[in-house]
């Protein structure tokens, strides 16, 4: 019998068409046309359920956006405290909903900014953080029960975070009060972001010192965000964002898990930060199978009890990558495009990219309309009116199947390498990033992909934009105001402090109760990781390429 | 006979940005030229120790942190202070133009900003190892 379906086939068969793979920017093939036959066993119970009911791929709320908006979060950072607490209260001022802190690199890399090694890049990417003073100067007039904040930070992590808490003390807001993310999440920095002071044992410890801490202390705290942003930007594929994110992430749970944690107790304060790119079915597919897969494991995988400890709870941040300095103006557009992705995954925060990032640290001008786009979104477009409208489209969960299944594909090769600390040992996500970073940027020079106002519609003259710059002054004043509180601080109560981390340390005792006595006598994040580099020695880049 | 020309690509400073420099060492070598990587986190005086010891024709430095104008000049410094400044220097990252023009003039051969083609630093690699060769 010949089917509707059989005799379009034929005519499409038939047809003039264009001469091109069809794939996703990940190149992964994608069909002409998907029906019912791409769905043979679909059970929208099982499969999908409803928003906020297990498995959760609609949705980890029951309202999802008719409950609250995603909360509007620009990462921003740049210069001295002083600096960075303007643009704050100048974001806060336009609508912005939560902050999110980028670190100058010597403090994400555990450095003090007077460090050798800091020269020249402080200040630069980021908010140069030495000691609590500079941290008090930071959220200044900013009551911190008031708003939520994301810290960017990861070998440092504890020491960001205990200088969070001691300005809650000194603002006189209870730590149950306070609620925020730190990133914590060294997995992915030995896989893609790269930001690392100790080996990956030690580092895993004090993750795991993080969450037992929060779980009794910082209750509303998210411990880990773990991250897939990073391994997308490092040039992985979508499905490989998903499986070594979500890896990461059964790792932490088995090492909480391992050091006599209460799996419901820490699990409900994980969460996730995914990259939103320009194709816009495979990344709704993306989040939509991360917390069905997220779900599947923590439940029945480890039997957590409590659902709150099966919900994959994201942020999402627009794809840095996939902007071009040439014509940076239509870079609103790819962010617009990346955005709705995200949106109609249902993330529950969202970065959007400014235009002129590509080219320097956004100017004021530019942020805002990164931001505006996330209200255009909200407010105009229609697309948060109901939830997870995607669902049941034939394509959306035949992609959202097949990510699922080649995900878990990944993780159970990772398995059989004896876990992800052991593949990271032979560098297997690294090579297999490095892979395809490369592939990709072959198929852009071979104009196989298209990158619009670059490899086609290129035009000879650049458009001018006006960038922000740091001043090198800011390193200088920098280094002056930490000499300042060095001579001003109790230097006996810093060598104390820092005396009693390092026999924490070498007893194996959490780590969090000595840091924050550090912090609080103003001891410097130099410092209180110098101190324990004695401890735990220092990783070195393996250079895979 | 051309003996095989060998470059270095360096990542100076600290943040972990390494896609351009290990897409670019692999397309190098790719290329037929003998690549040296360097790994994350270098110091300037680590990047020129690894050139003079292996030898290097070349280094190309990546730098997205925003220190170029710190890193290039004071790389090419050591070179010269090491009598190696034959070395040529070329580099990309997120370099605005008007710092290009700055660090041209410091003695930095080519910069490579976003967008550029992997065809386009294999040539002026070849390029620089041809005038090399001659001379």
């Amino acid at each position: 019998m010949v089917t509707d379906k059989d005799k379009w086939r034929e005519q499409f068969a038939r047809s003039r068409k264009l001469e091109r793979r069809f794939t996703t920017v990940s190149d992964a093939p994608i069909e002409p046309l998907y029906t019912a036959d791409d769905l043979p066993a679909f059970d929208p119970d099982r499969d999908l359920g409803y928003p906020g009911e297990y498995p959760f791929t609609r949705g980890v709320q029951a309202t999802m956006y008719r409950g609250r908006t995603w909360t509007m979060r620009q990462f921003a950072g740049f210069g001295s405290a002083d600096d960075t607490n303007q643009r704050y209260k100048f974001l806060l001022a336009n609508g912005t909903t939560g902050l999110s802190v980028a670190f100058d690199f010597p403090t994400l890399y555990g450095r003090d900014s007077d460090d050798p090694r800091a020269r020249g890049e402080v200040g630069k990417c980021g908010v140069a953080i030495d000691t609590l003073a500079d941290m008090e100067r930071l959220f200044d007039g900013i009551p911190l029960d008031k708003i939520t904040t994301s810290m960017t930070i990861n070998p440092p992590a504890a020491v960001l975070w205990a200088m969070y808490l001691a300005v809650a003390e000194k603002q006189g807001v209870p730590w149950a009060k306070i609620g925020g993310t730190i990133q914590n999440d060294m997995l992915k920095e030995f896989i893609a972001q790269k930001t690392w002071v100790f080996p990956p044992e030690p580092s895993l410890k004090i993750i795991v010192d993080i969450l037992a801490f929060a779980a009794d202390n910082v209750p509303n705290w998210n411990t880990i965000s773990i991250s897939g942003y990073h391994i997308r930007e490092a040039g992985s594929t979508a499905v490989q964002e998903l499986a070594f994110t979500l890896g990461d992430g059964m790792t932490y749970v088995r090492a909480g898990i391992a050091a006599g944690l209460d799996v419901d107790k820490f699990a409900p304060r994980l969460s996730f930060f995914f990259n939103a790119h320009n194709d816009l079915f495979e990344e709704i597919a993306k989040y939509r199978a991360a917390r069905r897969i997220w779900a599947r494991f923590m439940k029945d995988e480890i039997g957590a009890k409590d659902p709150r400890s099966w919900l994959l709870r994201f942020h999402t941040q627009t794809a840095g990558c996939s902007l071009t300095a040439q014509q940076p103006t239509n870079n609103i557009v790819r962010t617009t495009i990346q955005a709705l992705a995200a949106v109609l995954g249902g993330t529950q925060s969202l970065h959007t990219n400014s235009m002129d990032e590509t080219l320097a640290l956004p100017t004021e001008q530019a942020v805002t309309v990164a931001l505006r786009t996330q209200q255009i979104i909200a407010e105009e477009s229609g697309v948060a009116n109901t939830i997870d409208p995607l669902a049941g489209s034939y394509f959306v969960e035949a992609l959202t199947n097949r990510m699922e299944k080649e995900a878990l594909d990944y993780i159970r090769t990772i398995d059989e390498m004896g876990g992800m600390l052991k593949a990271i040992d032979r560098g297997y996500p690294q090579q297999e990033i490095a892979k395809a970073a490369y592939h990709y940027q072959r198929q852009v020079d071979a104009h196989e992909k298209i990158v619009v106002g670059m490899n086609k519609y290129a035009t000879p003259e650049e458009i001018k934009l006006d960038l922000l710059y740091i001043d090198e002054v800011v390193e200088q004043k920098q280094i002056e105001s930490l000499k300042a509180v060095r001579a001003r601080r109790d230097n006996d109560a810093v060598d104390k402090a820092l005396a009693t981390l390092e026999a924490t340390a070498r007893a194996g005792g959490n780590l969090m109760p000595p840091i924050l006595e550090g912090v609080r006598a103003y001891a410097s994040v130099g410092e209180i990781i110098n101190r324990l580099r004695l401890v735990f020695g220092e990783y070195t880049d393996p250079g895979y390429f | 006979m051309n003996r095989k020309i060998r470059i270095l690509v360096g990542k100076p400073g600290l943040d972990g940005h390494d896609r351009g420099a290990k897409v670019v060492a692999r397309a190098l070598r790719d290329a037929g030229f003998e690549v040296i990587y360097t790994g994350l986190h270098q110091t300037p005086e680590m990047i020129v120790n690894t050139a003079v010891q292996e030898d290097v024709d070349a280094i190309g430095l990546s730098i997205l942190s925003g220190a170029h104008n710190y890193l290039f000049p004071e790389v090419i410094r050591l070179l010269k202070e090491r009598g190696a400044g034959d070395i040529v220097i070329f580099g990309g990252g997120i370099i605005p133009e008007q710092d290009v023009a700055v660090l041209k003039a410091q003695g930095v051969a080519e910069i490579f900003t976003p967008g550029a083609t992997i065809d386009s630093i294999v040539s002026f690699v070849r390029k620089m190892a041809e005038q090399r060769n001659v001379g």
